[in-house]
């Protein structure tokens, strides 16, 4: 890092309220070190977040930062956006916030390609609140409302925002923490809707549930989980089947929303000033 | 916006690989187990702390897996690199 991470955090309010061996703090530093690669000037930040422990970055965060409701960080991040097309906007939001209660601001966000950049810090569960199933608990797994395991198959959310028209989505987890710096790195760069799922752990809530007992123990679930796009080619849909792939899942180059908006405006002014 | 949170600056000595943030490090073990080179450890119920600064090879695997961001691995060519953080809270337990 060119500079001491200090330098992108509300020192006073450290230490940060996430559990020991949370992933989220590996996420976070993953975000400022992208942040830091890229020479971003820390006035032109502007960092949104929901509700929810991953929504709690911003708060450390010595940016312009902005704690809205539940699910609804993409409104206001597009609001931020459409206002001050010129500011880096990034959102941090959690698996159920974005994926659950925020689910619809997120398809249409990457449906309008606009140049926002979402980070998902996706810790499979509902963390804050003692542990309930996100729509991205895997099946089988034990939560507080799923006590026999959870039904559900999970979304692959990937799949799901590349679908609805996003300019790049990856895939990174807190374990491969220097890949998803850089994967976020370029999401941030990329002007359009970008996309980031970054597999995190909950050790309170998650792992102790599901025989994994402290972070470690998740870390090492992500190390023997996680495949990389080229190796994934190579495995059969059986070999996939508990594994999930990183790195950069899809790129495509679509008309980002606030410059059609300024076209749309421009030949508005255009044809008043000819009716006139 | 804030301007400036840091309440202190420690001058760190060349030859300090690792700083840890006691103030902020949560003790969960992941540098200690990361670390290729066994540079560090942690005391029962304790903080993580630079036990055998003389094998660190300054990869930097600790900062970046550092769930609390208390980890700050120091360039070898920074000879007194200023590093800033909140009081008394740059430095090593020692």
């Amino acid at each position: 890092m060119a500079k001491p991470i200090t330098y992108y955090l509300r020192t006073d309010k450290m230490p940060h309220i996430w559990c020991e061996g949370c992933g989220h703090g590996i996420v976070l530093g993953a975000v400022l070190r992208a942040i830091d690669s890229l020479d971003l000037d820390k006035d032109n930040v502007c960092v949104v977040s929901g509700i929810g422990c991953a929504s709690r970055a911003p708060g450390y965060l010595d940016f312009d930062t902005l704690h809205t409701t539940h699910g609804r960080a993409l409104a206001f991040a597009t609001g931020i956006k459409m206002m001050k097309p010129g500011l880096d906007v990034i959102v941090l939001a959690g698996d159920g916030d974005l994926a659950a209660i925020g689910g619809n601001h997120l398809i249409h966000a990457a449906r309008r390609n606009i140049n926002i950049t979402t980070i998902c810090f996706n810790n499979s569960i509902y963390g804050m609140t003692s542990g309930q199933y996100s729509p991205m608990t895997p099946t089988g797994k034990i939560a507080t409302t799923a006590p026999y395991g959870h039904i559900e198959e999970p979304f692959d959310l990937c799949e799901l925002v590349f679908a609805a028209g996003a300019s790049l989505v990856g895939r990174g987890a807190a374990y491969h923490s220097g890949p998803l710096s850089r994967l976020i790195a370029k999401a941030i760069a990329t002007d359009g809707f970008a996309f980031v799922e970054a597999v995190s752990q909950c050790p309170t809530y998650f792992g102790r549930r599901n025989k994994m007992k402290n972070a470690l123990a998740m870390l090492d679930w992500q190390k023997e989980h996680a495949v990389t796009k080229k190796a994934a080619s190579r495995l059969s849909p059986e070999e996939l089947a508990d594994k999930f792939v990183i790195g950069e899942l899809g790129t495509r180059t679509r008309p980002e929303y606030t410059k059609r908006y300024e076209s749309i405006i421009a030949a508005a002014a255009k044809e008043t000033d000819e009716n006139v | 916006m804030q301007k400036s949170g840091n309440t202190c600056r420690a001058m760190v000595e060349n030859g300090r690989p690792v700083i840890i943030n006691d103030k902020w490090c949560k003790g969960c073990d992941i540098c200690v187990s990361f670390c290729p080179k066994n540079v560090l450890e942690r005391p029962e119920g304790g903080k993580a702390r630079v036990a055998r600064a003389e094998d660190c090879t300054r990869c930097g695997i600790c900062e970046i897996m550092c769930p609390d961001l208390a980890i700050q691995v120091v360039p070898a060519n920074d000879k007194k690199k200023e590093i800033s953080g909140t009081q008394g809270g740059s430095v090593d337990a020692k």
